[in-house]
């Protein structure tokens, strides 16, 4: 059943498995189902399948925006992509917001889970807060933590206030401080939900197991280190493979918080955001939709490789285990 | 392990002071005037005044936004909820050629980002005629929040015992009365569950909105929030008080539904 599900956070899969069936369907049933998912189907394909394949149909024109594009280029657009330096600085971000995601928020999460999972007065009502976060929209965060971070903001004052004067910074403008003010908030916003994950995670593991290792001896750190992290290893690889999504799509935070003008010279543009603005705001849609094929295929490939060699072991269980 | 719990404690403290410490300053601060952020931007009201709060609250736009955004919200949830579940349960409980392409296509959808669309997406908008209207970000949420809903629903339905399907067969129930007396009651929480992550997905979305709405008429909240932050940059005070004000809706909501929305996260991992 764990595994069944696990399924579910993973992207393209394999359908569920068919019992197998000697007879035909009728016409009644085939009504029924032309019904009941044709709905579906139509919202579904005219206003997501539709709208990426345009994507890259505009990507081959150099279109402004009106009319029907007229004007083909071919791959002219993904050859300037190549040469296009503002891109792979967008890139480039993107990648540093995974690996940081991965290896800031993945063991800060861990711990925090471990923390929480144990009996303790109020633990519920910790658990409810931490989530607060990311329950408030992205507009808010933005919002909220350009005016803490901001020179003459709270966060500066507050480091004035408790002698740690010398430490007060431009948080955003700052290029060398600007991605970790980012990955500092991303961290804040998304942190709960992993933690949540990670304690669903946990109660799944037996207790059985850490008290047959406690009697045997074992001490806390060991029992976590060689229970339950390994147990917990389906999760941290779903979680991941979210995070790893989530930090390439990155658009709202970046765009809310640095605005179109900012975000590169603060050096925390991405190539949703790089996208945006050479697609909308420039008025260059061609350019922009080529932009977001170029994402889009990154995503795809990473994806593709992480559910073929990180994923496979969770979901091989899935689909010989069925439901 | 219980001599260290003082210090698990002390953490825990710790930790709810940092994640709510930006929450509280936003309320607190819209509680004071620009001069007392100016000078003290981290302090506390001295004296508290409510100015800010009432104005906003008389204010024809902010509620305007509220109403755009619960239409929206509302809109997208039952839609999705909908459509999500009578494709799920053809999915589910259906055998026909073509089955694993339909869930495949759903499933690939959870790679498709609204980043990835936004451009083409604007341009279908825009020959619809449903610029500047909320059909026309409510259309696309609800073809967005598809593959969450039938991937979460899917299992959920197929978990129905064969039985039950079987007894209402033989007592003449035909399959959509199945559908509608049985299946529909029995799936009560899984509907709940993609019903709620639709509608704070909805509530909280900003980047279909930046795109199609552009009068400040039809404007959602999180909209509203970033006009109104960069219309009152200067006037720190009232923007705080705007953006506590628009925070509360997803608050309430959420304490309302805290144990549905950690299950319905978890539910997915958990199984």
């Amino acid at each position: 059943m764990t595994v069944t599900r696990l399924r579910s956070g993973g992207g393209v899969q394999a359908p569920p498995p068919l019992r197998p069936r000697r007879r035909g369907i009728g016409w009644g049933q085939r009504l029924e189902i032309a019904a009941l998912s044709g709905p579906a189907i139509l919202v579904f394909v005219s206003f997501v399948i539709f709208p990426v394949l345009m994507a890259a149909y505009y990507g081959f024109y150099k279109w402004k925006g009106y009319g029907v594009p007229t004007n083909f280029v071919g791959l002219d657009n993904y050859k300037t992509i190549l040469q296009d330096t503002a891109f792979h600085e967008a890139l480039w971000h993107n990648a540093e917001i995974l690996v940081l995601s991965l290896v800031l928020q993945g063991p800060v999460a861990i711990a925090l889970a471990l923390l929480l999972n144990r009996r303790m007065r109020g633990q519920s009502v910790i658990r409810v807060l931490i989530f607060v976060p990311y329950v408030i929209s992205e507009v808010i965060t933005g919002t909220a933590w350009a005016l803490i971070l901001q020179t003459n903001g709270a966060g500066n004052d507050i480091l004035e206030s408790i002698g740690l004067g010398g430490l007060t910074a431009d948080w955003l403008a700052d290029p060398k401080l600007a991605i970790w003010s980012l990955m500092f908030i991303l961290t804040w916003k998304y942190v709960g939900f992993a933690v949540i994950l990670f304690l669903a995670g946990m109660q799944n593991i037996p207790d059985e197991l850490s008290e047959a290792a406690a009697v045997d001896g074992a001490s806390f750190w060991q029992i976590q280190r060689h229970i339950t992290l390994p147990l917990l290893g389906p999760t941290i690889r779903i979680w991941a493979f979210l995070s790893i999504i989530g930090s390439l799509q990155l658009f709202d935070l970046v765009y809310i918080i640095w605005g179109q003008y900012v975000a590169s010279t603060a050096g925390t543009s991405t190539m949703a955001t790089y996208m945006v603005v050479e697609g909308r705001n420039a008025a260059n849609y061609g350019y922009g939709n080529a932009v977001a094929v170029v994402l889009f295929i990154i995503s795809m490939v990473i994806a593709l490789i992480y559910q073929r060699f990180v994923l496979r072991r969770d979901t091989e269980g899935a689909l010989t285990g069925g439901s | 392990m219980a001599r260290r719990t003082p210090i698990v404690y002390l953490v825990a403290l710790l930790l709810i002071g940092l994640m709510l410490g930006p929450v509280i300053y936003i309320i607190v601060g819209g509680f004071r005037t620009n001069s007392q952020i100016t000078v003290s931007p981290a302090g506390l009201p001295d004296p508290w005044v409510t100015e800010n709060y009432t104005e906003i609250l008389a204010s024809d736009a902010f509620w305007r936004q509220v109403g755009n955004s619960t239409i929206a919200a509302v809109v997208t949830t039952v839609a999705v909820v909908t459509l999500g579940v009578m494709a799920s349960y053809v999915l589910a409980r259906y055998r026909f050629r073509g089955r694993g392409a339909m869930y495949a296509l759903f499933a690939a959808g959870l790679m498709f980002p609204a980043t990835v669309a936004i451009t083409p997406l604007y341009i279908l908008i825009k020959n619809l005629g449903l610029v500047n209207t909320l059909p026309g970000v409510i259309l696309p949420q609800i073809a967005f929040g598809l593959p969450t809903t039938i991937i979460i629903l899917v299992p959920f339905l197929r978990a129905i015992p064969k039985e039950i399907e079987e007894a209402a067969m033989i007592d003449r129930c035909s399959r959509l009365g199945f559908f509608w007396r049985m299946v529909l009651p029995l799936s009560v929480p899984g509907l709940i569950t993609t019903g709620i992550l639709a509608f704070i997905g909805s509530w909280n979305s900003y980047l279909l909105p930046l795109f199609i709405l552009n009068d400040q008429d039809t404007f959602t909240l999180p909209l509203g929030v970033q006009a109104f932050a960069s219309q009152y940059s200067v006037d720190t005070a009232r923007v705080l008080a705007f953006t506590s004000l628009s925070m509360i809706p997803a608050l309430v909501f959420f304490s309302l539904f805290e144990r549905r929305i950690v299950g319905g996260l978890t539910g997915a991992v958990k199984g």
